[in-house]
């Protein structure tokens, strides 16, 4: 039921994977609004807050993410596309992680630029590491931007692949993902 | 004939000093004695204090005849540092400064004229920020001059001038008590 079978996605597994599409888009909707806030509107710093402290918890909802994947079961594709398909789709996949690890630590690395540390919710505090280059905030700004809007491309063409299996194909990768399955 | 005699006497003597004496110098950015500070309101309830930390310029200035100085000064607009990375981006850029697209600020010089007592002038030029060019004026102190310890020569000044933001095309709202930036320059020259 909580954990993944040969077949099916355990609940852990499916929530983790709503809640953090929820989170990433609500984080790059957030990320664009807030850039164009000006000094006198009242969000200008709760924004940025807000984005900070969701994108610390994804982060370490990301870690656990990959937790449990490595040590658990990971379901097989369903069998009705081609070889290649399913290829591009795990590449897909595996380009996705990857994104967001860079979303990420390029996240962490605007904030941290100055040894300045991130509240969390004002809840604790992520310090900043010792080690830092020449233009971080603006390096890492950009491969923040740029890491999100190609996560957001690829989430698309994600989504209009479960799509396609659900209403083309007709086949059980998009309700796995909703509801844990019997065996068959 | 004897009048033009001396009057070439007296240009060849004072061309000749001015010559002799005319002093570059070069503004000690190496030894970072010169800096380039601005201040601005926040909110109209403190002042916030930032430098550009990277600038290179140069001068002539010779005690004896003052108002023949000319100073000349470059700013790279990337090096701003307010002590805040993360506002640091922000005036980088294109709200504010648009760096990429406006690398350098600068200053040269047309025309300084000092008082009798020869410490204080009004330095007048064209100045360049964010791709405008304005003629500013605005009053400069002498601080000092004489030998270093070290076999060199050196002189310095400070001077300091309100700029409009609006003026040089940056409109961003920070407020009604914030609209100008206090800009002040501390400059040692070393005589080359």
């Amino acid at each position: 039921m909580f954990k993944n079978t040969q077949s099916s996605y355990g609940l852990v597994a499916i929530f983790l994977h709503w809640l953090m599409a929820l989170m990433v888009l609500g984080l790059f909707g957030l990320g664009l609004y807030m850039v164009e806030l000006t000094y006198y509107d009242s969000w200008y710093k709760g924004s940025m807050d807000l984005h900070k402290s969701v994108g610390i918890t994804l982060a370490s909802l990301l870690i656990f993410r990959f937790a449990w994947r490595v040590l658990g079961t990971q379901p097989g594709s369903v069998a009705s596309s081609s070889a290649l398909v399913n290829k591009i789709a795990h590449s897909a996949h595996l380009v996705i992680y990857v994104l967001l690890i860079g979303i990420v630590i390029s996240g962490y690395l605007i904030s941290t630029a100055d040894g300045r540390s991130i509240d969390v919710f004002a809840l604790f505090s992520i310090p900043a590491i010792e080690f830092s280059v020449e233009n971080q905030a603006d390096i890492a700004g950009k491969v923040h931007y740029w890491a999100a809007c190609s996560l957001i491309g690829l989430v698309v063409l994600h989504a209009l692949g479960a799509l396609k299996h659900h209403f083309i194909d007709k086949d059980k990768t998009l309700i796995r993902m909703i509801k844990p399955q019997k065996d068959d | 004939m004897k009048k033009l005699l001396v009057s070439a006497a007296v240009a060849a003597t004072l061309f000749g000093a001015t010559a002799a004496q005319a002093a570059d110098y070069v503004i000690d950015t190496k030894g970072a004695h010169a800096f380039v500070n601005f201040k601005i309101k926040h909110l109209g309830y403190s002042w916030l204090h930032g430098r550009f930390n990277t600038f290179d310029g140069e001068f002539s200035y010779d005690a004896k005849n003052p108002n023949a100085s000319t100073i000349m000064v470059n700013i790279d607009t990337k090096s701003i540092d307010s002590n805040h990375a993360e506002r640091d981006k922000h005036l980088r850029g294109g709200d504010f400064l648009n760096v990429d697209k406006f690398p350098n600020a600068s200053f040269k010089s047309t025309s300084i004229k000092f008082d009798e007592d020869g410490d204080e002038a009004n330095v007048t030029g064209e100045f360049t920020l964010h791709g405008v060019t304005k003629t500013i004026t605005f009053e400069i102190d002498k601080i000092g001059e004489g030998k270093d310890p070290w076999g060199g020569y050196r002189v310095g000044f400070e001077g300091e001038t309100s700029l409009k933001l609006a003026d040089y095309g940056i409109d961003y709202n920070l407020g009604p008590a914030s609209t100008h930036v206090d800009i002040g320059l501390y400059i040692e020259g070393i005589r080359k």
